[in-house]
């Protein structure tokens, strides 16, 4: 045990962290120079694109430092968004240490906070390491006084290094073996061992990534999951090399991964304890927390003949994506489809992305919401996770919302935009704490509705990518709910159907129809869009039709390049369904939420 | 009907009209070589298409040809393909070339319809459009066709000039009718990429009409030359009489087989189109090379020739035919057509009404089912 160190690696969005993982994984030689491609831990399209981590990865690298002697170290890579904060919060459980990157010109910034916060609510060994040295305008001494100041941390422990270049790599890893301590845990004990992540696998089921604390397994074993409280045969154990490399035994330190005949993710929990079945532990591992969807939203094929199609990708996604829950849904306007819960709004557009990417699914998503909750005159109480599901507004006696605990760490000096920011979106109950000078951290309590949509790029935005946001679901309250109807040429669309604040509903409803005379492009016709909240019509806006359009000349020449005009059209118009007679663009339905226009 | 019409592009004009896309030279030097390699590509055609009943000199400025190049060409035309007896037999003419001779010419050559751009009756305009020739000619040219006996005559008009107020355009109309032309042709001015009011527009030193004068103009067009006893028988063209439309161009929007001779002109026959490549000088290369001069070709797919017959009937009076429409759902959208006072049915035709003229491109968008693309 003394050989291994477990620990992963955080920073703030850009200042390198994928660039580092890839830099220690060359160095540990897991792959040939030639096989190797950036940001080597994404397997996802997805995430190179965007540049993010979406899933947990784990891989142990051999080391052998200066004085010959061999380690293993598992490095454990971590998505870095609020929406997986549960799944990160569980990664960092299974470590002992962090390397903290911080940009050699930009600094220390929000995200480096936010993150070293989470590291030190987990105890963890932290190791600065400042990253881009190599830039010009890298400015190593007033990072270092940062990395004093605002962080707390001892800069002259820092490492310098280009992750770019390659330079500063050993120093790195000298510092994760001399700095962060090796696992504690006995063998002996009963078998604990934390599952941080699952993904399926088509061959082989479902792969769990855990780290074990005490015990050990082996193929043959009989494991059990404590919460799930369910029995499996373990098939194989093994660690991660890039690949999956079996081994013997799993012992307790060790970090790798169980296949063990699991059919699909959603058997699997985050976080829970995985224990032997002869000889189980007397309680599991801390941290348990089952993951509740918080937004919701529904899924509809573009094509109604697409439904079956549709059925089958969520099935096969969901293989992969235990926090995914949906059922089967219908609406008057886009047919059948499914009601979907998602962790938060990235969660949901990658679901989205990847059901149209990998499964050429060409959907129509709806306005993501929050579920409330009705006391109606009868003493009954309902769920609400769907506008259409709305309850008649004579029956209802008390209407009830979900607020959150929002915390929100920026540089003093944009105090002032974000109390503004958090007042329009109905916070309440601030509290100011100052964790180091020049620096504040608010906190307030705000309806999630509020926050689901585009609370967090607004909040970039009036900070300038300073302000890190951080939420915990407190509880519900009373609140004042009606539900705001979209008509499009005197069509109740319920798949637009939004339930709001009072207050705001005239508001929202003339956003609605702003962003929907943008989105719908002009018709034959005359459109009319209106928002009502029942019978009241409270937005009205129009849409011109088209007043002329045909060319002048179609001869010879002219009826090839006309036709393939027309074609590029009509496959734009793919992307549309028909409402009555008016084709809405995809992209409407999720745009009516929108605050102002792209 | 059936029967394939012929066209020969003629490349050349005296000069560059500014709002033009049409692709032409403004020089002659190329002028033989093209004559020589249009003769050549006819032999690759010799034997492939049925007895024509339509030729169409167009460009270009057909009537810029000198008189020996003009003879040299009909006469092989007339050698290399078989003509129906009463084939129409059109050329556009400048009315700056129509002089006396030329025009007791082009009733030698067989012409029996002319087709003259005249564009207005007003010298401004005509100098904005940067026309070489004034009103006087205009009226000139046109008198000569009717002493020529042409009985079949044709005028060319542009409208929706910026600027350009209603009264100029119907005493434009009202002029162009005193000579009881068979046929008009009134072009809505489009400001095309490319052209000389494509960089204006650009630069912002030409200002469009705007979609609701556009359309005012169209609707006062057609109401006006409809008043007076014309068939708006085409988005742009107005004929005086169903005897008097043009056979020819009818056939590109009924999709008639069709032969193109010459630089970037178009073949359509069973279902395939091709086209010459565009230059005159690749053209003529081409053909010295013994090589068919073809640029591109494409068949088309069914659902690509269900957009494209909608598409091409709804530009004209006769519509489509019913039979195109096969599924429910467009079935549902024609309903929705003919109520709104798009489309109407004529027997087993789906007819655009005014209004569906003048939102023709949008209809088959509307219309057509994407599932079939």
């Amino acid at each position: 045990m003394e050989k291994i160190r477990n620990f992963s690696i955080i920073a703030h969005i850009d200042h390198g962290k994928s660039t580092l993982a890839d830099r220690l994984i060359q160095k540990a030689g897991l792959v040939d120079d030639r096989k190797f491609r950036d940001q080597i831990l994404d397997n996802m399209d997805i995430e190179r694109e965007r540049g993010i981590t979406i899933k947990s990865q784990a891989v142990t690298l051999p080391y052998v430092n200066k004085e010959g002697k061999a380690f293993e170290l598992n490095l454990i890579d971590t998505p870095g968004h609020v929406d997986f904060s549960y799944e990160v919060s569980r990664a960092l459980a299974s470590c002992e240490g962090v390397l903290l990157v911080v940009d050699a010109s930009q600094g220390v910034e929000a995200q480096t906070v936010a993150n070293l916060y989470a590291a030190m609510e987990h105890d963890l060994e932290i190791i600065p390491v400042i990253n881009k040295i190599d830039l010009p305008s890298a400015d190593i001494e007033r990072v270092k006084e940062e990395i004093e100041v605002d962080l707390g941390l001892d800069s002259e422990q820092a490492i310098l290094c280009s992750a770019k270049e390659g330079t500063g790599i050993e120093e790195v890893l000298d510092a994760v073996v001399e700095y962060i301590p090796p696992p504690k845990g006995s063998t002996d004990d009963p078998l604990k061992a934390l599952i941080f992540d699952a993904h399926y696998d088509p061959f082989r089921g479902t792969i769990v990534s855990c780290r074990v604390f005490s015990g050990s397994l082996a193929p043959g074993d009989t494991i059990r999951l404590m919460y799930n409280n369910a029995a499996y045969r373990v098939e194989e154990v093994g660690i991660f090399r890039l690949a999956r490399e079996p081994m013997k035994r799993l012992s307790a330190g060790e970090v790798g991964y169980i296949i063990s005949g699991i059919k699909t993710v959603s058997d699997v929990r985050i976080g829970d304890t995985v224990t032997l079945d002869t000889h189980p532990a007397a309680e599991p591992l801390p941290g348990f927390k089952e993951v509740k969807p918080v937004v919701f939203s529904s899924i509809y094929p573009i094509s109604s003949d697409d439904y079956h199609s549709l059925s089958e990708a969520l099935e096969k996604y969901k293989l992969n994506d235990a926090a995914l829950v949906y059922q089967k849904d219908s609406s008057v306007a886009l047919g059948v489809g499914f009601r979907c819960g998602f962790l938060g709004l990235l969660h949901l557009e990658i679901v989205q992305e990847r059901l149209e990417r990998e499964f050429g699914q060409s959907l129509i998503m709806t306005v993501p919401t929050v579920r409330y909750k009705f006391i109606l005159t009868n003493g009954e109480t309902v769920l609400v996770d769907n506008p259409i599901d709305y309850p008649e507004p004579v029956t209802i006696d008390k209407a009830l919302e979900p607020y959150i605990r929002a915390s929100i760490m920026i540089p003093e000096r944009y105090m002032g935009v974000v109390m503004d920011l958090c007042l329009e979106r109905r916070g309440v109950n601030s509290q100011f704490t100052y964790p180091t000078p020049g620096r504040i951290e608010i906190q307030f309590d705000m309806p999630l509705a509020e926050v689901i949509y585009d609370f967090y790029d607004k909040l970039k935005t009036v900070t300038q990518g300073y302000g890190s946001f951080d939420y915990d679901l407190l509880d519900y309250r009373e609140s004042d709910l009606v539900r705001m109807d979209i008509l499009v040429n005197g069509e109740k669309v319920d798949a637009l159907s939004q339930i709001v604040f009072r207050e705001n509903a005239r508001k929202r409803a003339l956003q609605a129809c702003d962003r929907l005379r943008e989105e719908i492009p002009r018709h034959m016709f005359k459109i009319a869009i209106q928002g009502a909240i029942g019978g009241n019509i409270i937005a009205r806006k129009t849409i011109s039709p088209f007043r002329k359009d045909v060319t002048a000349k179609c001869y010879g020449g002219d009826i090839t390049r006309k036709r393939k005009l027309l074609e590029k059209q009509k496959k734009g118009k793919k992307r549309m369904k028909m409402i009555g007679s008016v084709s809405i663009p995809q992209s409407a339905f999720v745009a009516v939420l929108k605050s102002e226009s792209k | 009907m059936d029967q394939p019409g012929l066209y020969i592009h003629v490349p050349f004009c005296r000069s560059k009209c500014p709002y033009c896309d049409f692709y032409s030279l403004a020089n002659t030097s190329l002028m033989r070589d093209w004559l020589d390699a249009v003769i050549s590509e006819m032999g690759i055609y010799k034997g492939c298409f049925k007895t024509f009943n339509t030729l169409y000199l167009g460009g270009g400025t057909p009537s810029f040809l000198p008189g020996p190049h003009l003879e040299a060409l009909v006469t092989q035309v007339r050698g290399h393909f078989a003509f129906a007896p009463d084939a129409e037999m059109s050329i556009e003419t400048n009315p700056r070339d129509l002089t006396a001779e030329e025009a007791a010419l082009l009733k030698t050559l067989g012409f029996n319809r002319i087709n003259v751009g005249v564009q207005s009756f007003h010298d401004d305009e005509l100098c904005f459009l940067g026309r070489q020739h004034n009103a006087k000619d205009a009226i000139a040219a046109v008198s000569r066709l009717r002493d020529a006996g042409f009985d079949n005559v044709g005028l060319d008009l542009i409208y929706g000039l910026p600027g350009q107020d209603m009264e100029r355009w119907l005493d434009t109309l009202e002029k162009g009718l005193s000579f009881e032309p068979e046929h008009l042709s009134c072009y809505q001015l489009t400001i095309e990429k490319g052209t000389v009011f494509g960089r204006r527009k650009e630069e912002g030193d030409l200002d469009p009409i705007g979609e609701d004068v556009e359309r005012e103009f169209f609707l006062t067009t057609s109401e006006f030359l409809t008043g007076r006893g014309y068939c708006h028988y085409e988005i742009s063209n107005f004929a005086r009489d169903t005897k008097h439309t043009c056979l020819h161009n009818e056939k590109y929007w009924r999709r008639t087989p069709y032969l193109g001779l010459g630089p970037a002109a178009h073949s359509f026959q069973e279902g395939r189109r091709w086209w010459n490549v565009r230059s005159v000088r690749g053209y003529c290369e081409a053909l010295r090379n013994d090589r068919a001069p073809v640029e591109g070709e494409e068949t088309l797919s069914p659902a690509q020739a269900h957009l494209e017959s909608v598409a091409l009937g709804l530009r004209t009076r006769r519509g489509f035919d019913s039979s195109e429409i096969v599924n429910q759902m467009e079935r549902k959208k024609l309903d929705e057509l003919e109520s709104r006072g798009f489309l109407h049915r004529d027997g087993n035709r789906v007819v655009p009404t005014r209004e569906g003229f003048l939102v023709a491109e949008q209809i088959p968008l509307y219309l057509c089912e994407e599932g079939r693309l």
